[in-house]
């Protein structure tokens, strides 16, 4: 598997290549972890990938608009969430975070106000700044895709950031959040805002008065896209009222597509999804991975528990979900209730390893089995998986878990690290290695910005499944070097630290502070 | 109670519970179809907006991937009844007979459309035609909610004038009313027919259609208005519409080159190309040279023979682990003589049932198409391709293309060495 960096390139003209290509006999090899079928002259001039289709070309700045409490910041995170997941490079820049890292101390709404000049220039300081970082993230640190969340209300601001994306070759998508609902608008202040380190010294009361006010701020010069006029030729959605309704306008490719396809199946109704894996199977008594055997007698025991254990959760309206594995499909038949069987949620398949314990494998296939501890995500058996080729899967259970309400998944070990992963925003590199024992259920529910986890054994004894990622394991190369796609990482943990040093402590930003003249602050334009 | 027994249906090879040595309810094999109750699908839009091509490319989308969907044409129907078409006047709005007619033939498209899905296990149901009143939309709705459908519109928008007389010219004028017309009859004609229905024309609105499930269409795919999707297939359907388009293209399908399995006649595995094989991607690279191809993206499964396939051409190319051939499970890589003697029941089932039949510890047909679904979908967003995969798959793809069954399928011809290219043309 031939390292990017290796100096052996070989620049070849179009023309010499395909002569030289007719005379060659084609050979091609399959790459030890990934099982890749690549040229063999080590250096290919021609861009490839494996799992798909090329994602993304130029990199993308995804857009956010609206007034606040509209949702942006839950959109841009769980998007984010879902892109890197999905193997697309992704992080959210969030201005208002850049904010409050510039200006220690929220005191009220009177920051907002648009009179306010000196509070006015931080902001705009603060969005250059993110743009700033957003262009090192999408040109130097592989980054694919940007989602820069803040309020972007006004033809002006999001015609700069048109310009600066234009200057940089990036693509633009806006998103923005439209929503009159004072009960829905109400909700989210209260789910997200009140909470937020802006109210840290409120009450609640206060912090709703004020979040309110700071909304008014925003309302006399709020621009909403114009899709019919103005912005004709940009690429947006306009998402109304949560989802009832979409505007969408120039979906210029792929990912913008599959962007789309993925906000108009979300939806914000509490309801709770339960993973667990089916009940200990025969073979797993006997350590064998893979096949399809019955429940064990313990395994049987479970999957009555099981049944106990929904009917206390008292729930309206459960769906059940299977794999096409007998084991999973016993213990569904065990709950009573009526369960759909998918093949997607089979388990990983070992291929050639299929129906060995470990033992085996290490002796039969010695070089197969340190492989996979080299790098479990990206390793595929023998005509079988990998981790990577599960997750391209279950993304169609992804989309349909989104669009349902109480889940229930009974699946299998490695596929529900796959979809944990998902839900709790773990990278490639933890997912092979995330805990998921028998005769356990994990009861996920939508919380803020994410999601709760709350494990709960069922007390019936079973095997331990689980191997931990062993010590002497080389790591394999940085996932960021990979060439090939699907890869997920945990979303970025936000940029904060304000490349705008020099005015912490002197902005006045109060106006019970106005004599305050605030310090030089550089004017640095992104690009310069 | 003791929880139900399980058999392994023979022919796909899915566990079933038995109650009493009967097939039980409750479980259900997810294939891609959930819908609960059937679905309308209504069409509007004025005259030459792409509504009966939305229709059909809809339909045979849906039925490919396993929801069976028909259409039902109400100009087919007027056809039928008034044997001889003879101008635009028969759509003036004050032609009192003319609209007698037209209703009619409606209610028994209507008729027609509650029969396949009340009594003929259909799934969805597409009703062509202008529908372009609010009045008619609204007998239409009420007539599925009576009958239990979910009702979803899709209305096609669009004011450009030369998008208009194109579609004229690949529809209208070979249209059976306008046999004995010359062109420019035809179109005159035509264009007189539009704006009968012009004045009557009430769009789908915010306001007035909040509480309908519909997706407008502007302008052949620039915008779109997604109002209250209500369940998967709506979701489905959307996704669908929203990613095809109608710029002219070319698709070429073709196997990878003959492999040295195929030389011992053993099925799957993974070999490289044999002598000849070799010979087809040299051959293969200089057909793409001559067809002087805009921005070819080629394809290829990640399997050896395929990829082997693809390096002689000299351009990049994306390899799919979803185009890979069907896995034969516990037969992979014996011959046909070997199956038959070593699994003569499984080899008699997949006579039986090609389409359906899964190998033991393999796949089926059916799984494949599950499998190959976004392939058809960004297939759907590209512009020219060439999809070099295998035997199998190719079927797949190409049923759906031209809108062939699932009995056909299996059986649909893709010998090696040959390359399949697909033109859209008309509704085709």
């Amino acid at each position: 598997f031939s390292s990017l960096n290796s100096a052996k390139r070989i620049k070849v003209d179009a023309e010499r290549k395909k002569t030289l290509l007719l005379k060659m006999p084609m050979e091609l090899t399959q790459s030890r972890i990934q099982k890749i079928w690549l040229p063999n002259d080590n250096r290919p001039a021609l861009p490839r990938r494996s799992c798909g289709p090329q994602l993304a070309n130029s990199p993308t700045v995804i857009v956010m608009v609206g007034l606040p409490a509209r949702g942006k910041t839950y959109i841009s995170k769980k998007l984010t969430r879902y892109l890197n997941w999905i193997g697309v490079p992704t992080k959210v820049f969030n201005v208002g975070e850049y904010r409050r890292e510039a200006v220690k101390h929220y005191s009220s709404y009177d920051f907002f106000r648009p009179d306010n000049e000196e509070a006015m220039k931080v902001r705009r300081q603060c969005a250059l700044a993110a743009l700033r970082d957003v262009k090192l993230y999408l040109t130097e640190e592989a980054g694919q895709i940007a989602v820069f969340d803040a309020t972007n209300t006004t033809r002006e601001r999001r015609g700069m950031i048109l310009n600066f994306a234009k200057e940089n070759g990036f693509k633009v998508f806006f998103i923005e959040s439209v929503c009159n609902d004072p009960t829905v608008v109400a909700t989210n202040v209260m789910e997200v805002k009140l909470s937020s380190p802006d109210y840290r010294d409120c009450n609640s009361t206060d912090a709703m008065e004020d979040f309110m006010k700071r909304i008014n701020c925003y309302q006399a010069s709020y621009q909403p896209l114009d899709p019919d006029n103005y912005d004709r030729e940009l690429s947006l959605i306009k998402v109304i009222d949560v989802g009832r309704r979409f505007l969408v306008n120039r979906v210029q490719d792929h990912i913008q597509s599959r962007i789309v396809y993925y906000l108009m199946n979300i939806h914000v109704q509490p309801r709770t999804i339960y993973l667990c894996r089916h009940g200990e199977s025969e073979f797993n008594l006997k350590g064998k991975i893979g096949g399809d055997s019955g429940l064990s007698n313990r395994g049987k025991k479970f999957a009555l528990a099981l049944n106990k254990f929904v009917e206390e959760q008292n729930l309206k309206d459960l769906k059940v979900w299977t794999s096409q594995l007998k084991r999973t499909i016993q213990t569904a038949e065990a709950l009573q209730l009526p369960y759909e069987q998918w093949k997607a949620l089979n388990e990983i398949d070992a291929g050639v390893c299929e129906e060995m314990t470990y033992e085996e494998i290490r002796e039969q296939h010695p070089e197969e089995f340190a492989l996979r501890d080299q790098d479990k995500y990206y390793y595929r058996y023998p005509s079988g998986e990998s981790y990577q080729d599960l997750v391209q899967r279950l993304e169609p259970v992804i989309m349909e878990l989104e669009r349902q309400e109480n889940v229930l998944v009974i699946c299998h070990q490695a596929v529900m690290r796959c979809l944990l992963a998902y839900f709790l925003d773990k990278s490639a590199d933890e997912m092979p290695y995330l805990k998921c024992p028998l005769h356990t259920v994990l009861k996920l529910t939508p919380v803020a910005y994410g999601c709760r986890v709350e494990s709960i054994s069922l007390n019936i004894e079973a095997v331990n499944t689980h191997r931990e990622r062993p010590e002497e394991a080389k790591k394999g190369p940085n996932p960021l070097m990979r060439r090939n796609s699907v890869t997920p990482l945990a979303s970025p943990e936000p940029t904060k630290k304000p490349r705008i040093n020099s005015f912490e402590e002197h902005v006045a930003v109060s106006s019970a502070l106005p004599g305050c003249v605030p310090q030089e602050v550089p004017t640095q334009m992104p690009g310069q | 109670s003791p929880a139900r027994e399980l058999t392994q249906n023979p022919l796909q090879k899915t566990w079933e519970p038995y109650d009493n040595g009967l097939p039980a309810g409750h479980s259900a094999q997810r294939g891609v179809c959930m819908t609960n109750c059937p679905t309308l699908i209504v069409m509007v839009g004025l005259p030459a907006r792409g509504k009966t091509y939305i229709s059909k490319k809809l339909t045979r989308y849906l039925n490919w991937i396993g929801v069976p969907t028909k259409e039902f044409n109400v100009g087919q129907y007027r056809r039928d009844l008034v044997k001889k078409y003879k101008s635009f006047e028969f759509f003036l709005p004050d032609n009192e007979e003319g609209l007698k007619i037209r209703k009619q033939c409606a209610l028994a498209a209507l008729n027609d459309v509650r029969q396949y899905l009340s009594e003929e296990n259909g799934h969805v149901a597409v009703f062509d035609a202008t529908n372009t009143t609010r009045e008619r939309r609204e007998t239409i709705y009420k007539f599925g909610e009576e009958n239990g459908y979910k009702t979803f519109f899709v209305e096609s928008v669009c004011v450009d004038p030369e998008v208009i007389a194109a579609n004229i010219v690949q529809v209208k004028l070979g249209s059976p009313d306008y046999v004995d017309c010359s062109n420019d009859e035809a179109t005159e004609d035509f264009m007189k027919r539009i704006e009968c229905y012009k004045n009557s024309y009430e769009t789908l609105d915010e306001s007035l259609d909040k509480d309908l499930s519909y997706i407008k269409i502007m302008d052949v795919g620039r915008s779109y208005l997604v109002n209250r999707v209500m369940d998967h297939i709506q979701s489905r359907i959307v996704y669908y519409l929203m990613n095809i388009h109608v710029t002219p293209r070319s698709i070429y399908l073709c196997r990878h080159g003959e492999s040295e399995l195929n030389l011992k006649g053993r099925i799957g595995g993974d070999p490289g190309l044999s002598v000849r094989g070799k010979e087809f991607a040299k051959s293969l690279a200089q057909f793409i040279n001559e067809q002087n191809i805009k921005d070819l993206k080629v394809w290829t499964s990640q399997m050896k023979r395929t990829i082997q396939t693809a390096e002689a051409l000299g351009v990049p190319y994306e390899q799919w682990k979803v185009l890979n051939e069907i896995d034969a499970g516990v037969c992979e890589e014996m011959t046909y003589e070997e199956i038959q003697e070593n699994y003569p029941l499984e080899f008699a089932l997949r006579d039986q049932d090609k389409y359906r039949y899964r190998y033991p510890k393999g796949e089926s047909y059916e799984d494949l198409v599950q499998r190959l679904e976004p392939v058809i979908m960004e297939l759907e967003r590209q512009e020219n391709v060439l999809v070099i995969c295998h035997q199998a798959v190719m079927r797949c793809l190409l049923a759906y293309f031209l809108d062939k069954p699932a009995e056909q399928l299996p059986y649909l011809k893709c010998p090696l060495h040959t390359v399949l290219k697909l033109t859209p043309v008309a509704y085709g």
